[in-house]
């Protein structure tokens, strides 16, 4: 993306566009750049007056130029940070189907064709093979390969089924196999891909609390500084000097915080932008902003911390069986055992045997047992020997069914695992345990350093899982997180948030499924998976299109970002005050007091050059700050001291110390160039 | 010189020995702690309760609050506006007084209801006995109390959380007087009036001088009046000479108790609020910004005082030492000391003329109450203000960390950051319209007796005081005129108004907010890096607003000075 936002075109359409921004009605917005315009105005007339009287006037024109460009500077930083989106907006729009749609009728399967734009939420409706998805809905049967790459920019197809967590699909996909009965669940105009577009482009893009809150500073700040420009002449003229309004008008613009004011809207477009990067869509900006601050998330322990599934871990024979046998016994009980457990099995035991590759099959005389819910146990018999695999109540009930019986040492081994949070699986031949299999959750690789992360970055991490404390506590301590809910009902998740927030925190929290709608409306940040139930992602105000778990990190890192980026060119706007003062106060005053000339420390040439210096340092700093502004100011993980000294340091100090060296060089330029 | 460092240790380890004890206190019996020693004064307490029918035990969100500080304040200002218009009918006048000319009595009742005290009249000319007893101290009473009522309400808006409620106004104002203000008053009365300073109801003494000439010697109940003016950050003399007056101020002893009396209370209301949120850290850091902003000013000040005046050089004074409008009793020092503390704090009292400072000196002041008096500030109100560029401050650095900005568990949001805009800038704005009519019009103009640099200087002076609420004269600037009194009187309610109300306003959105708990990635405000950064975000909005007019003023007259 950072490539393609440089492109020729985009600067030229951002060109054209920060001429259109100079209308007033449309800076009304910016109030700090629409006293800019003023000023611009004032100055320009002066300019044109002097001409008409025949007076010099190369000075106030050279001025009138750079408060216009200081204007168009900062409307083209607005300009250009929202080509972007527009671009990716453009692109969207194309996949916004225009398709007809089968709508069905009744139940007899009756269809009517009808245009996309007439469905109604809750019609129902069918799609088939190698058709566009006409509009967002629910799939209530069947079964379907979708092509989501319109919206998520990611070629591999995805299975969408009826039932599940994996039901919702989105208008602009494309079925590639498979048909489905939908169940149309937003109305036109108000479809997902509609609300995207609406975010990318900045059509509603409303203003956050934290974004008034800086925009009342910058004002505050606006009317103190005209109040000194304007009642400084009083001041002066008792002093016996005759101040120049070019100068005063210069003055003000200098002092207004224009850098801030101009890449203020800019920082806001560009940091929706980047979350669009990392491919997630914002439903609003106000929960970026609240991704920074988030300090609990909640993690569902399946798919997000753990693979998922339970895998085979361990194999352990019982005394006196030889582990390859009993492997091999293992592996002949599973291969009729579909479920992931089973299967994980035997890729385990492809590794313990090292046969890597190769099937491993059963002898012809053999007959499966699949596992059901009565027996719950897999098997296979081969002659006389059954071979069962299964928990330890259902294969004891097996063995004593054999004439056999358990041991106390094996039952207390089975105790064992189970102590440590994980799940044996005992497995039998005829009336003799020969074995037992550790299954394990197995933790997502890289998931301890992201929750490390996340609390270097000050947030907790709270694990969800349905298991019991002791295999929650084990998974826990594996992942490192800081906190878990054991046996947790689906509305237990509800109850954690709203614990959490009435302790003060905001919570953050990641969820696909239906039943975690009400908890994702809850939560402070919600970040729905776009492969997750359309339910949950209405309830979101984040949708992240990856369908990744982990997506939290970077929202979070991308709302501190826009914040530091704001607090750091404030800081730096305001800072650069101090020089602009020692360069035209001295201007100002020095021609009737030349003892001021002391305050003219950076030695400028002349009055004017000194006043023209500090106008087109001001200018240049915008486009010069924009990289900065879209980019955003990097998120470092330290401590908030060190990340604010560190901030402090370059854009404070910096900000107070730059532009002596800037105006000095800038007045050294004019000079050389005789525009002074 | 080893003589000053030792006064001025013992004086600083006074101040944080005194502040302390008192700021615990105050934290206890603020809030109805009375403990055993105050339990017997309870009956009484309740019985004003009873007399001005309050239900002492309700609460009030913040604009009954508001209401009722509005209401009572402006019933003190009536009356004391219509006592000086009567005072020549009424008792306690053995002078014969006439009563106080229309515009002079407004902005002295304005002055001394807005804490500020800046006299346009001359106390031993003007005011009667009652005037001053009845109406002047009492308002200094009750001024004083005021300013804490309002730092309670802004302390409970950070403690409490999901509430409307900030305490009831009659009640944190009837313990803040009964508990507080005269207790110590009376103290400091008594131990005055040991060391000289009058305290009678006597006319004024004819006496005859060594040359055979008359002399009237002006005295009265003063001892009473000074304890609380220097208390309770007020600073408007008896006397018009104030401080400086040996009757007021007579000797070392009783310069250094009332130095120490100035700042008293404003460092109290500091430690006070660190005990009040259970967080003393939070207190003792906000003090060391303070005593850093203090000794900032303290440094500038004597460095530029003990550079000698050139002209003084030149008429064969040895070092130039720049005695000019300083008591020989005081001395350089402590006329420094004493012009630092009562404009860092809202106080305004003067031991010496601070018209003859050298300029830098006098821009300090200035710089002092333009900032509004932020370095242990008037009592309540100072540290008011100081939370307000805490929040400025506060909402930079939490953007610069990445999060939307908080101050103690508090999410700071437009509302708050509206209101801290206008306390922080409203007095300032006023401040620089105020001067800039003065010094374009005829009338302002009238006034001055001087020209040039240092007349602009006294024009700007006496508008930093008033929007400052000061109260301090550079004098030189004859104020006593229909147009700077009414001007002045304007500058002094904004001032007043524009930081108290949108503190009240501020407390009632913060009390309901929730608490956000702290955790690894909050900034800690109880470090060296929170208390640089408020005294840098403290000190560049002062120069940013006060530079090119300074630069006409003090410093232009400092540059030709030592040209």
């Amino acid at each position: 993306m950072n490539q393609t936002i440089w492109k020729w075109h985009f600067i030229r359409e951002a060109v054209k566009e920060s001429f259109i921004k100079l209308n007033p009605f449309a800076l009304w917005r910016n109030p700090v750049m629409l006293i800019v315009e003023i000023g611009s105005i004032i100055a320009t007339f002066i300019f044109i007056g002097n001409i008409v009287k025949g007076l010099p006037f190369g000075f106030e024109m050279q001025i009138s130029l750079w408060l216009w460009l200081t204007i168009l500077f900062a409307n083209f930083a607005e300009a250009f940070a929202e080509k972007a989106g527009k671009a990716r907006a453009n692109s969207l729009r194309q996949s916004r189907s225009q398709a007809d749609a089968k709508k069905l009728l009744n139940e007899k399967g009756d269809i009517q064709i009808v245009s996309a734009s007439e469905l109604r939420k809750d019609d129902v409706i069918l799609v088939s093979e190698g058709e566009m998805i006409p509009g967002d809905g629910d799939i209530i049967e069947g079964t379907a390969l979708v092509d989501e790459s319109a919206i998520t920019g990611e070629s591999a197809p995805v299975i969408r089924e009826s039932g599940g967590d994996r039901s919702g699909v989105t208008g602009g996909t494309k079925v590639l196999s498979g048909i489905i009965r939908l169940r149309i669940t937003a109305n036109p105009g108000d479809t997902f891909l509609d609300r995207m577009i609406g975010m990318v482009e900045g059509a509603n893009r409303q203003k956050t609390p934290n974004e008034i809150a800086l925009e009342i500073l910058l004002i505050a700040l606006t009317v103190l500084f005209i109040t000194v420009v304007a009642v400084l002449p009083a001041y002066a003229h008792y002093m016996g000097i005759a101040v120049s309004v070019v100068v005063l008008v210069s003055l003000l613009v200098c002092l207004l915080p224009t850098t801030i004011g101009g890449l203020l809207p800019a920082i806001g477009i560009a940091g929706m932008d980047r979350l669009i990067q990392h491919n997630v869509i914002a439903l609003s900006g106000r929960a970026v902003e609240a991704a920074g601050d988030v300090n609990v998330v909640l993690l569902d322990k399946t798919g997000t911390i753990t693979l998922g599934n339970r895998m085979a871990y361990e194999f352990l024979p019982v005394h006196g069986i030889e582990k390859n046998a009993f492997v091999k016994s293992a592996v002949l009980s599973s291969l009729a055992d579909e479920t992931p457990e089973g299967r994980s099995i035997i890729v385990l035991a492809k590794k313990e045997l090292q046969v890597k590759g190769k099937d491993i099959r059963a002898p012809h005389e053999s007959h499966f047992v699949s596992f059901t819910p009565q027996s719950r146990m897999s098997g296979i018999d081969i002659d006389n020997c059954k071979i069962r695999k299964g928990a330890l109540d259902a294969v004891e009930a097996f063995i004593a069914e054999q004439g056999g019986s358990v041991s106390d040492n094996i039952r207390k081994d089975v105790e064992n695992i189970a102590r440590k949070g994980d799940t044996p699986l005992v497995v039998a031949e005829n009336s003799k345990v020969i074995g037992m299999i550790r299954l394990k959750d197995i933790v997502k690789e890289g998931i301890s350093q992201r929750i490390a992360h996340l609390r270097n970055m000050g947030i907790r991490s709270i694990m969800i899982t349905g298991d019991n404390p002791l295999t929650a506590a084990s998974i826990a301590a594996e992942a490192g997180v800081d906190d878990f809910i054991a046996e947790a009902k689906p509305e237990t998740k509800l109850e954690a948030i709203r614990k959490y927030q009435d302790e003060g925190y905001l919570v953050a929290m990641i969820g696909d499924g239906t039943n975690d709608a009400p908890a994702l409306a809850q939560a402070d940040v919600a970040v729905a998976m776009n492969a997750g139930t359309q339910a949950a992602r209405e309830a979101a105000n984040m949708v992240d299109l990856d369908s990744s778990p982990t997506k939290l990190l970077e929202i979070v890192e991308i709302g501190k970002e826009i914040l530091i980026t704001r607090g750091a060119l404030t800081t730096f706007s305001v800072a650069n005050d101090v020089s602009k003062y020692f360069a035209i106060v001295p201007a100002l005053f020095g021609s009737v007091y030349p003892v001021l000339g002391v305050l003219n420390i950076m030695r400028l040439t002349s009055p004017r050059s000194a006043v023209l210096s500090a106008v087109v340092f001001n200018a240049l700093i915008i486009p010069l700050l924009i990289p900065l502004a879209l980019r955003g100011v990097r998120y470092r993980v330290k401590s908030v001291s060190a990340l604010l000294t560190r901030n402090i340091l370059i854009y404070g100090l910096g900000g107070l110390l730059l532009p002596f060296i800037g105006i000095k060089l800038i007045d050294l330029l004019l000079i050389f160039l005789h525009l002074v | 010189m080893i003589n000053l460092c030792i006064y001025s240790l013992f004086l600083g380890l006074s101040l944080v020995f005194g502040g302390i004890l008192i700021g615990r206190y105050m934290a206890n019996i603020l809030t109805g702690n009375k403990g055993k020693f105050l339990t017997w004064l309870t009956p009484f307490e309740n019985l004003l309760y009873r007399l001005a029918y309050i239900d002492a035990g309700q609460e009030m969100n913040w604009k009954t609050y508001t209401w009722a500080l509005l209401a009572f304040n402006g019933i003190g200002l009536v009356f004391l506006f219509a006592l000086q218009l009567v005072q020549g009918i009424l008792p306690l006048n053995p002078d014969h007084l006439k009563s106080v000319r229309w515009d002079t009595a407004l902005n002295t009742a304005v002055s001394f209801m807005t804490n500020t005290n800046w006299q346009s009249y001359s106390g031993e000319t003007t005011m009667s006995y009652l005037t001053q007893m009845l109406g002047l101290t009492v308002q200094n009473f009750l001024s004083a109390a005021t300013g804490i009522a309002a730092l309670l309400a802004v302390i409970r808006g950070f403690i409490r959380k999901n509430t409307q409620l900030l305490g009831n106004f009659w009640v944190d104002l009837t313990r803040t007087t009964l508990y507080v203000l005269l207790p110590l008053s009376i103290i400091l009365t008594v131990l005055l009036i040991s060391q000289g300073v009058v305290q009678t109801f006597q006319p004024a003494i004819s006496a005859e001088t060594l040359e055979g000439g008359r002399q009237t010697i002006a005295v009265g109940p003063a001892a009473s009046q000074i304890a609380i003016k220097q208390i309770g950050s007020n600073g408007g003399g008896f006397f018009n000479v104030n401080s400086a007056h040996p009757f007021e101020n007579p000797n070392l002893f009783t310069n250094f108790l009332e130095t120490f009396a100035i700042l008293w209370l404003p460092t109290a209301c500091v430690f006070m609020f660190g005990y009040m949120l259970k967080n003393q850290k939070q207190g003792n850091v906000i003090f060391a910004v303070m005593l850093m902003l203090f000794l900032i000013s303290l440094g500038a000040a004597l460095i530029a005082e003990n550079q000698g005046n050139p002209l003084s050089e030149r008429a064969g004074i040895a070092h130039g030492v720049n005695m000019e409008g300083k008591e020989m009793r005081f001395g350089v020092f402590h006329s420094v000391i004493w012009a630092v503390a009562t404009t860092a704090t809202s106080n305004g009292s003067v031991n010496s003329m601070h018209d003859s400072f050298m300029p830098l000196a006098g821009l300090v002041c200035m710089f002092n109450m333009g900032i509004g008096e932020v370095a242990f500030g008037g009592v309540g109100v100072g540290l008011i203000s100081m939370i307000f560029y805490i929040i400025l401050t506060m909402f930079l650095a939490g953007l610069m960390i990445g999060r939307t900005p908080e101050f103690l568990g508090k999410k700071l949001g437009p509302f708050e950051m509206v209101m801290a805009m206008i306390a922080l800038l409203a007095p300032i704005v006023a401040l620089l319209i105020i001067a800039g009519i003065a010094i374009a019009v005829p009338e302002g103009l009238a006034s001055l007796n001087n020209t040039g640099a240092h007349g602009l200087s006294e024009i700007l002076y006496a508008a930093s005081s008033a929007c400052g609420n000061n109260g301090s004269a550079f004098a030189g600037l004859n104020a006593d005129t229909r147009f700077y009194n009414i001007l002045l009187g304007i500058g002094m309610l904004v001032g007043r108004f524009a930081t108290i109300l949108p503190a009240l306003a501020l407390a009632g959105s913060l009390a309901e907010k929730k608490l956000i708990p702290t955790t690894q990635a909050t900034f800690p405000t109880t470090g060296a890096l929170f208390a640089i950064m408020v005294a840098a975000v403290v000190i560049i909005m002062g120069a940013l607003t006060f530079f090119p007019f300074y630069s006409l003023g003090p410093i232009l007259e400092h540059l030709v000075l030592y040209r």
